[in-house]
């Protein structure tokens, strides 16, 4: 038996069905097919994006991580409180913003890997913790980062450019360059660093990687630690995005993360997963999301067909693994 | 045990005739009869892989016979599944408990067919009705006690008193006595000696000589999916029942000398290992280009006392050397650090990582040597993996076919690969011809002899006589966790070897 090598993998399928559904709500509604909307439409889907390559790390490993909606906005409340009480400069908030992120995930990674407590219990946990402490930091009060006209407001740039054209200014949204980037970064990374080796040989056979003498205890604390690191980046991407951070929510958005995880191709059960299929499949969920009240179907219709839409990538996971076994 | 007439043929509860069972590449079962008649305990013996089980699993519906017959209570029958076995009144008592532990005793011998009020459970019934079949026992067992704060003793108690409950007139109790104490071997006795009161036919399968000396009737000897005899137990000795166990013609050479001189270099040295139950007090020397064969019946603590070696399972005590040099394993990374490379009997759970290409399983244990900075060097990585595809000769278009899609013996070379690749000089090689074809085994045994012969020492574990006597330089035998004897390999016969795996008549 060789291997069939097919173009149509889950990920160029998924690449596919982006474009298509972009063009479609275009199609439909001519208010989807302004350059304003495509601009708004960028700047809520960093912060899913970037939860969804970090998530997509526990996912490989058989796990999943819940704490990165609840976390993402305790770390910017956290951040944002920073400049505003006691007027940190904003990279230093940045900074602290991430590495708290980091440092929930490296929580994660002990409770799941040395503590030994099912990941969906361990990290439902620091989802809970890192709601309520969010509201602690700030004393329950909804935090503002500085705004894009604000001094202290030159992060909303990273995210989104102003460049002068010829016929005046106009904004680029540069955050798209940084998800292209990272993606291709932390691809690299699944796919050619002995990280990225450690993680997938941990989610399809834990005990053979043991066996094998890897420390696999050490890599698994670090899958963590890597979704809490994009988690933090999250943050800063979230705080770009909202006028104010409010404490208390965040709570379902590590779903529409994982979701997209699933849709772009990481097996539910571990072992196979892409992070260019994580990111489309982010944008796959983020576009239904998004584009579906253009087409005038409100909310509540987005959830019931972005569950089916789940179901059926989860059902195309199985019937794969089963062609394999 | 003389109380049973056995010559009353009409009291005959079950004879299977002619039993046949074909596995794909295996055959299973040939031909094999069995009789037993009512109040009578009949042992059923032979070496791990005589069929033994795989009978049992016929008689209970767990597997179709291919052919042959079963005629119980004078009737042919023929069950389905083990429900329908046990509304007949044939039971098993497993070796593994299928208990829920956090369910009550009561709850548990009911489970399934629970006593019904209406639409709620009746527990007081099944309380009841439990205190009922243990007076009926002997037993003191509280039926609302959490089945998991039994001891395993109890629990196998409660086992049997399920049993009794599906009024059965067949009971098999499948090496029943391997984790219960002296006290409650007697207890597990007194019960069975009961039912063998009450007419009951008792199927007792045991490893255990002394056992059945006490407590079998008859003994029914299997080997290698045949029927060999059946002996009454009175007037037989344990030398007797270990000659037809192991009388097989060896038809592949057994080694007769080995190869390895006297004074070659001991490269690994253990002493007084001990880990839990099933590993105590071990010690052995491995020498230099040696194969050492472990043997031993199922459950006499190898593979155990291999993990512990590897540190992939916690040891109490016990010293390890490497070349003279006293060594630290607690884990397996620091086994492979020290050069020790371990190939389990469950390849695809422990070995292999099988919906990935050969040369990540190639390099699994040796990514460190195969990166360039941060990066995984794949080129050399692919060049490592086709040398060793080619110096094995595994049978695969290319490196990048996914482990799963090759056959067992070729698995099996692809964890070799990974060891080889790790430059691992002491391999442990757990059951190495499991579930491979007879073709495939004699390249696993020829590339193992050439391994050894290139230097490296080799540590075999096998439950098959023939692989031992085949490969072996030296015999370390075990029992029930402890070594019970060396051979070497000029001095090995399958009766020597046999003697020492099996526990003595006390």
């Amino acid at each position: 038996m060789t291997k069939k090598k097919s173009i149509f993998t889950q990920e160029v399928i998924v690449g596919i069905i982006v474009i298509a559904l972009y063009f479609i709500f275009r199609g439909i509604s001519a208010d989807f097919g302004k350059y304003t909307t495509f601009l708004t439409l960028t700047d809520i889907s960093y912060y899913y994006v970037l939860m969804a390559i970090g998530v997509a790390f526990p996912l490989i490993t058989g796990g999943v991580d819940l704490s990165i909606g609840t976390g993402l906005i305790c770390y910017a409340l956290a951040g944002g409180y920073l400049i505003r009480a006691f007027s940190w400069p904003t990279g230093l908030a940045i900074l602290v913003s991430i590495l708290f992120g980091v440092a929930i995930g490296l929580a994660n990674g002990v409770l799941v890997s040395i503590m030994g407590l099912p990941p969906f219990l361990a990290t439902l946990c620091t989802c809970m913790i890192t709601r309520g402490l969010g509201s602690v930091v700030t004393g329950s009060f909804a935090v503002p980062w500085p705004t894009a006209k604000q001094d202290n407001g030159w992060f909303h740039a990273i995210f989104k450019m102003t460049i002068v054209t010829a016929d005046g200014k106009m904004k680029f949204p540069l955050g798209l360059v940084w998800i292209i980037l990272l993606m291709l970064v932390m691809q690299f990374v699944l796919a050619h660093t002995r990280f990225g080796r450690y993680t997938i040989a941990i989610g399809s056979n834990k005990e053979a990687a043991i066996l094998s003498g890897i420390n696999v205890k050490f890599y698994h604390v670090m899958v963590y630690a890597v979704s809490g690191l994009f988690a933090g980046l999250a943050s800063i991407a979230y705080a770009a995005y909202v006028p104010t951070v409010q404490p208390g929510t965040g709570a379902g958005m590590e779903l529409d993360a994982i979701g997209g995880a699933i849709v772009g191709g990481v097996s539910a059960s571990g072992g196979y997963g892409t992070i260019y299929g994580t990111v489309l499949g982010a944008y796959v969920i983020m576009l239904l999301k998004q584009g579906l009240p253009y087409i005038g179907l409100n909310a509540n219709m987005q959830q019931i067909i972005t569950g089916f839409v789940l179901i059926g990538a989860v059902v195309i996971d199985i019937i794969k693994r089963r062609a394999i076994r | 045990m003389g109380d049973v007439n056995l010559n009353k043929a009409d009291d005959v509860i079950l004879t299977m005739k002619g039993i046949d069972k074909s596995f794909p590449g295996v055959h299973a079962l040939d031909h094999v009869d069995l009789e037993l008649r009512r109040g009578e305990v009949h042992a059923l013996m032979g070496e791990n892989g005589a069929g033994k089980s795989t009978l049992m699993k016929v008689l209970t519906g767990i597997y179709t016979k291919d052919s042959g017959s079963i005629w119980y209570e004078g009737r042919e029958v023929e069950f389905h599944n083990t429900h329908e076995a046990q509304e007949a009144g044939i039971v098993i008592v497993h070796q593994e408990l299928n208990m829920v532990g956090d369910l009550t005793v009561a709850q548990n011998i009911f489970i399934g067919r629970e006593f019904k009020k209406g639409i709620m459970i009746d527990d007081k019934k099944m309380i009841r009705e439990s205190r009922k079949l243990f007076d009926e026992l002997k037993i003191d067992i509280d039926p609302k006690a959490k089945m998991s704060d039994l001891t395993v003793g109890k629990q196998q108690m409660c086992e049997i008193a399920k049993a009794i409950s599906h009024k059965a007139k067949v009971i098999i109790f499948d090496e029943p006595s391997a984790a219960l104490t002296e006290k409650e071997i007697e207890d597990l006795f007194s019960i069975i000696r009961d039912l063998r009161a009450q007419n009951l036919g008792i199927i007792y399968i045991s490893h255990r000589m002394d056992e059945i000396k006490v407590i079998t009737d008859r003994v029914t000897v299997m080997r290698d999916g045949a029927y060999v005899g059946t002996l009454i137990t009175d007037q037989c000795t344990k030398e007797d029942i270990i000659n037809m166990m192991v009388g097989r013609v060896i038809y592949e050479d057994p080694k007769t000398k080995s190869a390895v001189p006297a004074d070659a270099p001991v490269v690994l040295k253990v002493e007084h290992l001990n880990a839990g139950k099933m590993v105590q007090d071990v010690s052995f020397e491995l020498h230099k280009g040696e194969i050492l064969g472990f043997s031993g019946l199922m459950g006499a603590g190898r593979t155990e006392t291999a993990r512990a070696l590897f540190g992939a399972d916690p040891k109490q005590s016990g010293d390890i050397y490497i070349n003279g040099e006293k060594v630290e394993i607690n884990s397996p990374e620091d086994a492979v650090k020290h050069g020790i490379g371990y190939l389990s009997e469950d390849r695809k759970r422990f070995g292999i990582v099988v919906q990935k290409s050969i040369t990540e399983n190639s390099t699994l244990a040796t990514l460190d040597q195969y990166m360039s900075g941060m990066f995984i060097n794949k080129a050399e990585e692919r060049k490592i993996t086709e040398r060793y595809i080619d110096e094995l000769s595994t049978k695969t278009p290319g490196p990048d076919q996914l482990v799963v899609n090759l056959s067992g013996g070729n698995q099996q070379k692809v964890v070799i690969a990974k060891w080889l690749v790790r430059n691992c000089d002491i391999l442990i090689f757990d059951e190495p011809t499991r579930g491979i074809d007879v073709g495939a085994k004699n390249e696993i045994y020829k590339l193992m002899n050439r391994l050894a012969a290139e230097g490296k020492s080799i540590i075999m574990i096998s439950s098959e006589m023939t692989e031992i006597l085949r490969m072996s330089d030296r015999i370390v035998i075990m029992c029930e966790g402890r070594k019970t004897g060396e051979i070497r390999i000029e001095e090995a016969t399958q009766e020597a070897i046999m003697d020492k795996a099996t526990r003595d008549i006390k």
